[in-house]
């Protein structure tokens, strides 16, 4: 009870305000005289998007594709990534410089690398989703394998634990907890570099689609896609929020039974 | 090779033990080259000012640091720099967040050399007899700062290793519930008769647990004196009372004063 009043209390207030923002633009573009052709009104973007409705669903099962792999991929290599440089500390001092390094070539940039490489299919996109994905996690995942406390770390090894113990025990549960932030900052990326991905080369997605359509002076459908994508956006992030939830039971305050 | 300092009756040897951090110019002597033993079935506090490097010596018995200069043996054998000969009383408790009370002492037991279902049962009976029994399958946050060093103390107990390291365990409590605790910890020990080395700043917890007390200097720490704590057991709480142990304690409170 106390708790639906509460979640009632934090959606009202953006829920108005997003109403209004709403009902503004529509009026600006009725009445307002602004061109219909740079920014469409929401009634009109509504319309069109059902219009069309079929062909967007199809160019978003596209995108969520391309999203979901590229971000499950990344994320599984940048796990494995994390796991593999904190066990063998040599190895980590080599490619974490380069780690770093490599975040400063522009996504665009290696598109046309990866495309000239293995063509024009799912693979190279799906790698560039994954490679904008996986370094957020490497970074939170080997940050939170490095610090438990010191005093459970202490305390484990006295009484003898062996190293590949305190990683299973100790540190792989204590990084759980990081990785679900880097999780988060990976799913936001996921759905803006899968739609970059699709605009350097395809016909297919969210991207594609708003191409074509911004070239064939359609800026309702433009509109209508950037609705969808930061719909996914939202969805993707929610998703992991909720297995973190479910995942981290244990913390203060978490709900679970105290007796 | 027998060079006469295995002693199968000590639970523990720590000889000649000296520790420097650093070296050259900044090198800092810790412990200057002292012995310290334990008999099977003894009961050893270590009383000294703050900072004057009890904990390190507790990690070089535990096998975590090197010592510069000495040798550790436990049991009759020579354990100098080897881990998991020892169950640990840390001066926090160092459970992990993310197991339960029970879950907590199960794995520790496990990695101690307890097999899986041993550990179980153990667990269960001795959360129950200490009147934690509805805390086994809560998170440690719940747990009071009593709570959780019984805990920690039973964790410890349950180990097979017959000799346990206790470093100022009740340090962090306020002084009613210490009290508590020491009465608890005798009633406990007094049944149990295991191997303890416990580590104290309080002159009046040491007499009132010990069979011997063992007072360190300030940096380099060296033996100053050791006392044997002449008073029967079982222990009356109001041992405290009597002129003989104030005696003692003045006397400990002087050495201890001395710059
Ligand atoms: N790893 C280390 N490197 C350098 N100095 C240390 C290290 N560990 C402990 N010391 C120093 O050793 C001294 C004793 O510390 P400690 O054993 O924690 O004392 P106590 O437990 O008696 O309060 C302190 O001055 C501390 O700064
Ligand atoms: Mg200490």
């Amino acid at each position: 009870m106390g708790n639906k009043r509460n979640l009632w209390a934090k959606i009202w207030p953006p829920a108005v305000t997003l109403a209004a923002l709403l009902a503004l633009w529509q009026a600006a573009v009725t009445w307002g005289g602004i061109d219909p052709w740079l920014l469409p009104a929401p009634v009109s973007i509504v319309q069109e998007a059902i219009a069309v409705w079929p062909r967007l669903m199809d160019h978003t099962g596209a995108t969520v594709r391309l999203m979901l792999i590229g971000f499950a991929g990344g994320s599984a290599a940048g796990f494995g990534l994390a796991a593999l440089l904190h066990l063998i500390p040599w190895l980590r001092n080599v490619a974490y410089p380069l780690l770093v390094l490599s975040q400063n070539v522009p996504i665009v940039a290696i598109a046309p690398i990866l495309t000239m490489l293995l063509g024009w299919g799912l693979l190279p996109k799906a790698i560039l989703v994954g490679m904008v994905c996986f370094f957020p996690i490497t970074i939170a995942m080997l940050s939170g394998l490095e610090n438990p406390d010191p005093q459970l770390r202490d305390y484990f090894r006295m009484i003898g634990t062996g190293k590949w113990q305190l990683f299973w025990r100790l540190e792989l549960p204590h990084a759980i907890v990081h990785l679900f932030s880097g999780l988060k900052i990976a799913a936001s990326y996921s759905v803006l570099s899968a739609v970059v991905a699709e605009w350097l080369g395809t016909n297919k997605g969210l991207g594609a689609f708003m191409l074509i359509s911004s070239k064939g002076f359609q800026p309702d459908r433009v509109y209508a896609a950037v609705i969808i994508i930061v719909t996914l956006s939202l969805l993707l992030f929610g998703l992991v929020a909720l297995a973190e939830r479910l995942l981290i039971r244990w913390r203060p305050g978490s709900g679970e039974l105290t007796k | 090779m027998h060079t006469g300092t295995a002693d199968d009756r000590m639970a523990l040897k720590a000889e000649r033990i000296r520790k420097r951090f650093g070296n050259g110019d900044a090198a800092k002597e810790v412990l200057g080259g002292l012995s310290v033993s334990v008999g099977k079935g003894e009961f050893v506090s270590i009383v000294g000012p703050s900072g004057s490097g009890k904990t390190t010596l507790f990690k070089i018995i535990g096998g975590l640091e090197p010592p510069t200069e000495g040798e550790v043996w436990i049991g009759g054998k020579k354990t100098t720099g080897e881990r998991g000969h020892i169950s640990y009383v840390p001066q926090q408790s160092a459970l992990l967040p993310w197991r339960t009370v029970a879950g907590n002492i199960e794995l520790s037991l496990t990695i101690s050399g307890l097999d899986r279902r041993t550990a179980k049962r153990e667990t269960k009976e001795w959360l129950a007899r200490i009147g934690l029994g509805e805390y086994a399958d809560a998170y440690p946050h719940v747990l009071s700062g009593g709570m959780t060093q019984r805990v920690s103390f039973l964790r410890a107990l349950l180990a097979p290793q017959p000799l346990m390291l206790l470093d100022e365990p009740f340090g962090a409590l306020d002084a009613l519930t210490r009290l508590q605790m020491q009465q608890w910890l005798t009633s406990i020990w007094e049944e149990s008769r295991r191997s303890v080395l416990l580590v104290t700043h309080s002159i009046e917890e040491a007499l009132y647990l010990s069979d011997r007390v063992i007072v360190l200097s300030a940096s380099p720490a060296a033996v100053l004196e050791e006392f044997a704590v002449p008073f029967p057991r079982p222990r009356r709480e109001a041992l405290w009372t009597e002129p003989a142990f104030n005696a003692m304690k003045q006397r400990i409170y002087e050495l201890l004063r001395q710059p």
